[in-house]
């Protein structure tokens, strides 16, 4: 135990503190998701963690298509047109995933009424599917006689392993916070966060649609009285999720630089963390419970060294759970007083 | 007819609900269902508006059969419900909850809009008082003026009042159905159901009695309310 690592100085407390934050915002996106649904159906979309691994596949994939594969080290301004691609394309491809999620794994299940343990049942289940036929797509191209066309998307025989985006965003130092240094990289990620944040915060706050959602959530059959389709809340609820995921998966690849099948795993678990955290169903606390755990397992690698980061994590939100059982914020979506 | 109900059956399982219930409402009157505990007018209402699937028969409004299209469209034609136990968004101020009664209207910005915002606040001074305090916050009288008040933002043909006096002080009750009177005589066509059947026998045109599930009378809100077997089993002997 170190606590010197992380207090010993201002210059590496904000280090990591600012390290936290990067990741916080991006868990809070993909918490997004998980609490947008939690809000209006009362059920866990398990299967939300492949939809931002899609969204970071499609981010590297664009990288191939539009740079080919040699390895490159660009600055943000260099790969910014590329990115802003690979953004839509990742926004589109997590969308469309959500999308047939509940189209799928949800919609009958909803229809006839099943219990929500059936349903979660379901998402697992498209969860692995999701994330195994990732890890098979060297198969599928083979199948389908692509296989030499797709060689650099589909990489044979690592189809598993991890997949690396050609292209290196290097961060710039921008300025100074007590001799750290704050990177254009680590600033974007937090600006976009929190710019989606706002917006979302707002559609659902002051649109008409905003507030037929809000009145699902709070009581749905009250809402089909008052004329909302239902049906299209909750698509339009995936569809959100998803285009929060893609923002996500863009952001993550813009700071990580790889994927793999399995990367949505650990990720979707510790922004499931956030949105509980935070209290489930409550947009803010998304949010806030996103950056609290960013920062906390940050500080807490800091303190007890990097293999301690998930320990950290899971360790605060029981603990969280115990003081506050409805989570930081409480208030479910619909709840939220306007 | 505004609305007719042909031979319409509902089950929950293997229980039925509501069986061969036929009835109708003629535009511009007020209708009323009444019964006791579960003789299935809750259901009837729920049916009408599409939260509820039905096993065989047929809904008609304004000439249409609307038995199978979902509820939002049915709200689209014209009819609104303010549901049993309230039903508002408790989260959401007076004022929201009155704007998602109007949710399927398109003429929000206008002046006309304005207008009926203003009819409901004439009816129900409270609301205007408490425009911007949380619905869940308010005391169950309060709530179930915003509950009909909802159910007219959606400017309906036809709208179904599911037990409007339930729970209420007595001297509500009286203000709550001479409120519904006047609803009726602004044009507003109503399908009352109601356990307190003194109050909805004086102020109905026709009336239908449910017992397990069945209509077993049926006549002018007049008629049944001097009926002594009527009198004996709902009206405690004594209009």
């Amino acid at each position: 135990m170190d606590f010197g690592a992380l207090f010993g100085s201002f210059d590496n407390f904000a280090s990591f503190t600012m390290g936290g934050l990067v990741f916080g915002a991006i868990y809070a996106l993909i918490a997004l998701g998980y609490t947008m649904v939690y809000g209006v159906l009362q059920l866990i979309n398990f299967a939300h963690s492949e939809v931002f691994m899609y969204g970071t596949f499609a981010v590297a994939w664009t990288f191939v298509l539009l740079h080919g594969t040699g390895d490159a080290n660009w600055s943000l301004g260099k790969a910014l047109p590329i990115l802003l691609v690979a953004l839509v394309a990742a926004m589109l491809a997590s969308a469309a995933i959500a999308l047939v999620l509940e189209r799928v794994a949800y919609r009958p299940l909803i229809n006839k009424n099943a219990p929500k343990l059936i349903a979660l049942i379901s998402a697992i289940g498209a969860s692995f599917a999701l994330s195994e036929a990732m890890g098979l797509r060297d198969r599928f191209a083979k199948w389908l006689g692509v296989d030499d066309n797709l060689a650099n998307y589909v990489s044979p025989k690592k189809a598993r392993d991890v997949y690396t985006n050609p292209v290196t965003i290097e961060p710039h130092k921008l300025f100074e916070v007590g001799g750290y240094n704050v990177t254009d990289v680590d600033l974007v990620i937090v600006l976009a966060a929190l710019v989606m944040m706002f917006a979302l915060d707002q559609f659902v706050r002051r649109t008409r649609f905003g507030r037929g959602i809000r009145a699902v959530a709070q009581d749905p059959e009250s809402a089909a009285l008052m004329g909302v389709n239902s049906t299209r809340v909750v698509q339009v609820t995936f569809l959100i999720g998803g285009l929060m995921a893609g923002v996500a998966a863009t952001l993550y690849m813009m700071k990580i630089g790889a994927t793999r099948q399995s990367a949505g795993f650990l990720l979707g678990v510790k922004a499931f963390t956030a949105a509980v955290m935070g209290g489930i169903g409550n947009l803010r606390g998304a949010l806030l419970g996103g950056l609290v755990l960013g920062v906390m397992e940050s500080w807490g690698a800091a303190i007890w060294g990097n293999e301690w980061r998930d320990v950290v994590a899971f360790i605060l939100l029981v603990l969280i759970l115990l003081v506050r059982p409805s989570g930081l914020l409480g208030e479910a979506l619909g709840k939220a007083r306007a | 007819m505004l609305l007719e109900v042909q031979g319409l059956c509902v089950n929950y399982g293997h229980i039925e609900a509501i069986r061969d219930i036929t009835f109708g409402v003629e535009e511009g009157t007020v209708a009323t269902l009444i019964g006791a505990n579960g003789a299935g007018k809750t259901t009837t209402l729920k049916t009408i508006s599409g939260l509820r699937k039905v096993r065989a028969g047929q809904i008609l409004f304004d000439g249409k059969d609307i038995t199978q299209l979902p509820p939002y469209e049915r709200v689209l034609m014209g009819l609104s419900q303010s549901p049993e136990g309230r039903g508002v968004f408790p989260g959401m101020t007076v004022r929201e909850n009155l704007d998602m009664g109007a949710f399927v209207r398109k003429d929000v910005k206008t002046a006309a809009y304005q207008q009926d915002l203003d009819r409901v606040y004439d009816l129900f001074p409270r609301l205007k008082e408490r425009q911007g305090q949380a619905a869940g916050s308010m005391s169950g009288g309060e709530q179930q003026m915003l509950a009909i008040g909802r159910a007219l933002m959606a400017k309906p043909r036809l709208v179904l009042l599911d037990e409007p006096s339930m729970g209420l002080a007595p001297k509500l009750i009286q203000q709550i159905f001479s409120i519904i009177s006047e609803i009726n005589a602004q044009g507003t066509t109503v399908l009352l159901v109601e356990q307190n059947a003194a109050q909805a026998l004086k102020r109905a045109h026709t009336a239908h009695i449910l017992e397990t599930g069945e209509i077993v009378r049926s006549g002018t809100g007049h008629e049944l309310a001097g009926d002594d077997a009527v009198k004996a089993a709902y009206l405690g002997g004594d209009v």
